[in-house]
């Protein structure tokens, strides 16, 4: 794997690419993965030019706008009701979502 | 074509005020249009007749009492499909929110109810605001009204297209890279970025929450002024609202029509102009400089030197914002909800669901943003676009040190053909070049008109940016150009697009 100047690796494998797929919880199918691998290598190698660029007395810009900490008075307001709320759920049982099975057989 | 659906907003609002038209006549007028030639354009994804027509109709009625809520009351308007509407099917462009009906609405949609607009419809987008040619929508793609087989930009082509076609007089664009600026340049119409932080962000589903921002698309520079002073302002419900009192912007576009601009100081910016432009973008651009010259302004070039690292900071940033934000589709509590057989954990859930429900560029970019954030590489990668995001904010510092506003071509080229760039996403992104850096610094930005170019007869835009909360310059400097290319056109540069009477 190429590295990059901020010793970063430039390419994604097909692995690399099954894997964090699975971290972002997208299940590709493998004509996908053939043909993300490439393109994501490619986006890749063009955004690492910017490795390097800025030095360590450079602080990090997160917001273009500094952020302070928003407070209200607690005070009770109307919200959404419950079926509201649940208006665009996909399967709903006794007021709640109802989602699949959370917990694994092991567990 | 009949007249109602040609004239400005401004225009619109004065025939209201003086009782020649009625706002039901005018929404009928526009949905009319739109039943004739969306067909063709496909600038909407939902239409609201019966809607905006009871919207009209209470519009007519405040009128009749002599109490309007607003200049634009009574002003149909379009909305793009990212924001919030209750009641009003919300996609973002994706089937993975397929049907979804939003049970609140967005502030920037809840102000426009309450100025008085009727809502005509959903506009067409990229799918999650993510491109520039809206050819990543999941409805299918919206065609360009100056020709039907090019691009109308993107991510917002269906605000602009709509406005451009004579569908809408107002639409309401996001602009995270340029999504509101490269669809206007590219269809011949006027669209702002606000100062991010001047207009809400609250119902508006978040792409990249530090660089989206929503705004005005409209056929002049007077009536984004009118749309953006309806929207903008501080709001309780968005964190990142800018708690300070918008500057006169109707007034400054006004002053601005009068074409002088005597005393200003324009920056040609030396990175947003060379290689990679289009000859015929560029001679406009060039025109469009000499014109401001010699209304008064004076013209420096200023160099921007990290703005050459935007696009990849740019190409960090938003997918490590959009990889977290859009983990939110998760087939839980709405949106679609795909089941494999047999026993399904959630997880396993998830996993088809996305699959499913998000399309190509979204999932490049759920992955590249995935990559940017993991362990070992979040400092070579999304740590350094962070940093080199304020070398680009200390660029624009400096450059307005020197000029009042910068300005460059808005986008790199004309509108390309459907379908051209869809499998080179580097080459898709290459269109956001010009508009990016002000999405980074959260300074605004306006796109207005400025010809037409040589080589493919298609419409070019010209970009200028100002400091940050002083969005009252960009509509200034906008005013006087329109106003100055206008004496040069004869009219409006919409007035040279070829009908599109009976597309359907």
């Amino acid at each position: 794997m190429p590295d990059t100047p901020g010793g970063a690796p430039a390419s994604i494998s097909r692995d690399e690419l099954a894997h964090l797929a699975d971290l972002a919880r997208i299940d590709l199918s493998d004509a996908e993965l053939d043909h993300l691998a490439p393109q994501l290598s490619v986006i890749l190698e063009s955004v690492a030019s910017i490795t390097g660029v800025a030095g360590d007395d450079v602080p990090p810009t997160s917001h273009a706008l500094p952020l302070t900490n928003v407070f209200r008075e607690d005070v009770v307001r109307p919200g959404l009701t419950a079926e509201e709320a649940l208006s665009g759920a996909p399967a709903v049982e006794q007021q709640r979502f109802r989602v699949p099975r959370i917990l694994g057989d092991e567990q | 074509m009949s007249a109602p659906e040609t004239r400005t907003a401004a225009e619109l609002a004065d025939a209201l005020a003086s009782g020649d038209l009625t706002s039901v006549a005018l929404t009928q007028a526009h949905l009319d249009r739109i039943a004739d030639v969306d067909g063709a354009v496909h600038a909407f994804l939902q239409v609201d007749a019966e809607g905006a027509l009871r919207d009209a109709a209470a519009a007519d009625e405040r009128r009749g009492s002599g109490q309007p809520a607003s200049a634009l009351d009574g002003v149909p308007i379009a909305v793009k499909d990212v924001l919030a509407t209750r009641g009003l099917p919300t996609t973002c462009g994706s089937r993975i929110l397929e049907g979804w009906v939003p049970p609140y609405d967005a502030t920037v949609v809840a102000r426009l109810r309450a100025a008085g607009l009727p809502i005509l419809g959903k506009t067409n987008m990229d799918e999650f605001a993510m491109g520039s040619s809206t050819e990543h929508s999941a409805y299918g793609p919206t065609h360009n009204p100056w020709d039907l087989t090019r691009i109308p930009g993107g991510s917002g082509g269906g605000s602009a297209a709509a406005v451009a076609a004579y569908e809408a007089p107002l639409a309401i664009g996001t602009d995270t890279g340029g999504s509101i600026r490269q669809p206007g340049a590219v269809t011949g119409t006027v669209g702002v970025k606000p100062t991010y932080g001047g207009v809400s962000r609250y119902g508006l589903i978040a792409l990249a929450n530090s660089l989206d921002q929503a705004g005005p698309v409209t056929r002049t520079v007077l009536d984004a002024a009118m749309l953006h002073e309806v929207i903008g302002g501080h709001d309780p419900l968005d964190s990142t609202s800018i708690d300070a009192p918008l500057p006169g912007l109707v007034d400054a576009a006004r002053r601005g029509a009068d074409g002088d601009l005597t005393g200003v100081r324009i920056g040609v910016v030396t990175e947003l102009g060379g290689e990679g432009y289009q000859a015929g973008v560029l001679a406009r651009f060039r025109e469009s400089v000499e014109l401001m010259t010699r209304a008064g302004a004076e013209v420096v070039e200023v160099s921007c030197p990290h703005f050459v690292h935007a696009l990849a900071t740019y190409y960090l940033i938003l997918p490590a914002e959009a990889s977290s934000n859009l983990a939110r589709f998760d087939a839980m509590r709405y949106g679609l909800r795909v089941t494999p057989d047999g026993s399904p954990s959630a997880e396993d859930v998830m996993r088809v669901t996305r699959e499913a429900g998000f399309g190509d560029e979204v999932k490049r970019r759920i992955i590249l943003g995935t990559y940017a954030l993991s362990s070992g590489y979040y400092d070579a990668y999304y740590g350094q676009a962070q940093k080199v995001r304020t070398l680009i904010a200390r660029d624009f510092d400096a450059a307005f040190e020197r000029a009042d506003v910068l300005v460059s071509p808005t986008a790199p080229t004309t509108a390309f053909k459907l379908g051209e760039k869809v499998d080179d996403p580097l080459a898709m992104y290459l269109n956001d070049l010009a508009t990016i850096p002000a999405n980074l610094s959260g300074v605004p930005g306006i796109s207005v008109p400025s010809g037409l170019a040589d080589e493919d007869g298609l419409p070019a835009g010209v970009q200028i940016l100002a400091p940050a909360t002083a969005d009252d310059r960009v509509y200034r400097v906008g005013a006087a150009l329109e106003s100055l290319l206008a004496q040069q056109w004869g009219g409006r540069l919409l007035d040279q697009a070829p009908a599109l009477e009976g597309a359907r």
